[in-house]
């Protein structure tokens, strides 16, 4: 139980990387853009991966009527993301500690992995309906009205995972580091259940 | 099976066929396709070398990429330039100051990069202005001209302009002698009146700006070019004459009747501690330092009003002449330092001074008489041997570090390779025509880089399609990778590239700058935000604080300006993206248009003579609804009581 609760005591503080790398990233290739575009989505704002790249990306944007990209005060989610994070972290690391003195079981461990996956996904969804209020949600007056081969308006959503092309451009949209760092805690805690209910069954 | 036979006996001589036929490709294809693989950059590579080309009678310098000859850039120096609006925007005009006023106009000839320890350190290039005597230093970060100083007491600045080893000077010597200061004597009074004046500008170290340390007081003879000593000369300059003759008409003639005329070395590092504990005598000058700030992206003018000059016979053991044949011209020292090579433009043969044997000589005192107090010092004792070429009219000599000099051939078209030290003539090979000078990267430093050699022609002729009398210079490229040169390319300069210099891409295009940052631009006029736009009337002058973005001007509408007014557009950039810049034009301006690039501002003034509605535009297609970047000016009668409006978008 002692190297599960040590998992469980480390894993969540892999979370802590979400507070210095990008949780996402979207990157934004063209022809007269060799050098492509890139956002960085941290838990908490946006950054252009070069320092000029959110104010090139909306001057862009423009053209077609998107909103400009939200700043910190735009978006609830990034004040609270980062205490549901902190909360997570605390807690994670609280039932690891309580573990290696035996006050808890591995229940507790899968209990926050349970808590953390579904948080995730939340998180995940609210990300997406962002994106497609973003990429639908059009000015009326844009300067470029384009329609889809069907007649509908083109709308211009950006993937959430994978590779879309939009117009001249090559959206790509994938996990950075903090996503990974996040993964990897994740599967320690997961790791740590699961070694918690190998324990208990021994003895 | 008589049948199948004869099937296998067909088949069998069809791919006998085949096999030769392959063959024949293949030979073939190897010969014809080696020089166009060698010059062939394919599209999306980029060039392995930069080359400055000077522009000569345009004023500029051209930027050529090698070893594809493409032109990437023309850097406006000592002309104005309505492309981007050099030399007519108001930030600029003073760039064009001298004691004689505006001149928009100069005849540049020699590019010189910046070294450390005499190795192209990439950050500045200087060049010269003939003409009206100018040092010009452009950066290199941002490839724009970022001063320029005039040169008092020369004419001609041809020996020009040529940098010490660690950038201290440069150095920039006169071709013409004038009466020293300038006065109203009759012509034919040249000898002992007029003085041939070398101008030690020193250049600082961190901003590059320039300052006319000292000028050393010649006789009056014609400097042609110089170099700077490297590594065991440093601290020696070395200047080519012609005319110690001193005639001052039909010099075609009377100027090259001496067997000899000099070297003149000038030890510049004794000159400097003599000029730093107090030596030299001041004199009145008048002459325009004119220096472009990269954050207020504007030209100041400064006329300086002294100069130091220095007697050469009060710096005893400063400057000796080392006599060589014929009207020298190019004088060039090999990279160790060792060798002087003088270009004797009216012989066949290249003289080649010893640096130890020079030394050697000086300090044996061995003098062959003297001219106006300087020593002269013996031809035998001097020369480290002559380069008996075969060809006629040699200008100009560079060198590939490999132990091996290149020297052109004016009258004979050619390009000479030769070997340092034995003299020996290793290769010749043909120039299309009449070549001047030639280009090795660092090939007039310590470490030049060997691989290639452009040959700057005079002369087209039938290189290129014809358009008409007048046509660009043509230059070759060859490749001196191997023993024998060999021809890979031919391609057009732009103006009369004299000389040129060149260096490795990866000195220069990692650190080229993509834009300015608006967060920096401290130009008085700037607006930094679009709400900061505004129309400023002080009296009949206007001035209108604009911006740009893609794609409209703000303000793009304005009212209340009058007949007689003198607006002045700031026009200030907003775009923070790499390649965005835009244009101003307005109707009737009586000037260039400007070319803003990202977080620049930039000023053109109009005065607008007619009462109407006058539109103004973005010249530079900058994006989808470029078409739609425009605007208009009201003018109303001078009398007019109209208030000033300005809008976007009401």
């Amino acid at each position: 139980m002692k190297k599960a609760s040590i998992l469980m005591i480390v894993g969540p503080l892999f979370l802590l990387g979400l507070y210095i790398f990008p949780l996402w990233k979207i990157m934004l290739g063209a022809p007269q853009y060799p050098d492509p575009l890139g956002l960085n989505i941290h838990i908490n704002g946006l950054q252009g991966m070069n320092e000029f790249d959110i104010q090139n990306i909306d001057g862009l944007n423009h053209y077609i009527g998107m909103q400009t990209l939200p700043k910190v005060e735009d978006m609830w989610e990034f004040g609270t993301f980062p205490t549901i994070i902190g909360i997570m972290v605390a807690l994670g690391v609280l039932i690891g500690i309580l573990g290696y003195f035996k006050k808890v079981g591995y229940k507790w461990f899968l209990g926050w992995f349970i808590l953390m996956s579904i948080l995730g996904l939340l998180g995940m969804y609210d990300f997406n309906a962002w994106m497609i209020d973003y990429g639908t949600n059009l000015d009326p007056n844009a300067i470029m009205k384009l329609t889809n081969p069907d007649g509908t308006p083109m709308t211009y959503k950006p993937p959430l995972l994978g590779h879309v092309k939009m117009l001249n451009f090559d959206v790509t949209s994938m996990p950075s580091i903090g996503a990974w760092l996040m993964f990897v805690g994740m599967m320690l805690t997961l790791a740590a259940s699961y070694l918690g209910w190998k324990n208990t069954k021994k003895q | 099976m008589k049948i199948y036979k004869q099937l296998i006996m067909s088949m069998g001589a069809v791919l006998m066929l085949v096999s030769c036929g392959q063959q024949n490709q293949n030979s073939n294809g190897a010969l014809s396709s080696s020089a166009a693989e060698k010059v062939y950059v394919a599209p999306g590579e980029q060039d392995e070398y930069y080359a400055f080309l000077s522009g000569g009678y345009s004023g500029n310098l051209t930027v050529y990429g090698l070893p594809s000859g493409r032109m990437f850039k023309e850097i406006p120096v000592f002309s104005q330039f309505p492309t981007s609006g050099y030399g007519y925007s108001e930030e600029t005009k003073p760039m064009l100051t001298t004691s004689h006023g505006f001149v928009p106009w100069d005849d540049a000839h020699h590019p010189d990069i910046s070294q450390t320890n005499g190795e192209l350190d990439g950050r500045w290039i200087f060049i010269n202005g003939n003409n009206t005597p100018r040092i010009a230093r452009i950066s290199l970060s941002t490839f724009e001209t970022e001063e320029i100083i005039e040169v008092p007491n020369s004419a001609g600045n041809h020996s020009s302009s040529f940098i010490t080893e660690n950038t201290e000077y440069v150095v920039a010597g006169t071709r013409f002698s004038v009466p020293i200061p300038q006065r109203d004597i009759p012509i034919n009074e040249y000898k002992s009146n007029f003085k041939g004046s070398l101008s030690f500008i020193s250049v600082d170290p961190e901003h590059g700006h320039m300052d006319l340390k000292f000028q050393l007081l010649m006789p009056g003879f014609n400097y042609d070019l110089s170099h700077p000593g490297r590594g065991k000369s440093h601290g020696w300059f070395f200047f080519t004459t012609y005319n110690t003759e001193e005639a001052h008409t039909l010099q075609e003639v009377n100027a090259s009747q001496n067997d000899k005329d000099f070297i003149a070395a000038v030890n510049w590092k004794k000159i400097e501690e003599y000029v730093n504990n107090g030596g030299g005598t001041k004199m009145p000058a008048n002459y325009a330092h004119n220096v472009y700030d990269e954050s207020t992206h504007m030209a100041t003018t400064t006329m300086k009003k002294e100069v130091l000059t220095v007697d050469p016979l009060k710096v005893p053991g400063a400057v000796f002449f080392l006599p060589t044949p014929k009207s020298p011209h190019g004088c060039d020292v090999d990279p160790t330092g060792q060798y002087i090579i003088g270009n004797g433009k009216l012989s066949a043969d290249l003289t080649i001074h010893s640096f130890d044997k020079m030394i050697a000589a000086i300090e044996g005192e061995k003098f062959d008489g003297e001219a106006y107090g300087i020593p002269i010092l013996k031809f035998e004792d001097v020369l480290a041997g002559q380069v008996k070429s075969g060809g006629l009219g040699p200008l100009h000599t560079e060198f590939d570090g490999k132990g091996n000099a290149y020297t052109t051939f004016f009258i004979s078209s050619e390009v000479v390779k030769w070997k340092l030290g034995t003299w020996e003539v290793i290769d010749r090979k043909p120039t299309y025509y009449s070549v001047g000078h030639l280009m090795i990267p660092g090939g007039n430093s310590r470490k030049p880089f060997g691989k290639y050699v452009v040959a700057m022609n005079k002369i087209t002729k039938d290189r290129y399609l014809p358009t008409g009398p007048e046509m660009e210079h043509s230059a070759q490229i060859y490749d001196i990778s191997g023993e024998k040169m060999e021809l890979i390319y031919d391609f057009p300069t732009h103006g009369e590239p004299h000389y040129a210099a060149g260096c490795p891409a990866e000195l220069l295009a990692p650190k080229s700058k993509k834009i300015y940052r608006l967060d920096e631009n401290k130009h008085p006029y700037a607006v930094t935000s679009p709400t900061g736009s505004k129309v400023v009337r002080e009296g009949n002058e206007v001035h209108v604080y604009m911006s740009t973005i893609r794609s409209h001007f703000t303000p793009d509408n304005i009212e209340g300006i009058k007949v007689g007014d003198k607006v002045y557009f700031h026009i200030t950039n907003h775009e923070q993206d790499f390649d965005v810049p835009h244009g101003f034009s307005i109707l009737g301006q009586n000037t260039s248009e400007l070319l803003i690039m990202p977080g620049q501002t930039k000023t053109s003034v109009w005065e607008p003579k007619q009462v109407g509605v006058w539109p103004f535009y973005c010249t530079d297609f900058c994006s989808a609804l470029h078409q739609e970047m425009q605007g208009y000016v009201r003018v109303s009668p001078a009398n007019s009581n109209m208030e000033l409006k300005w809008s976007l978008g009401e």
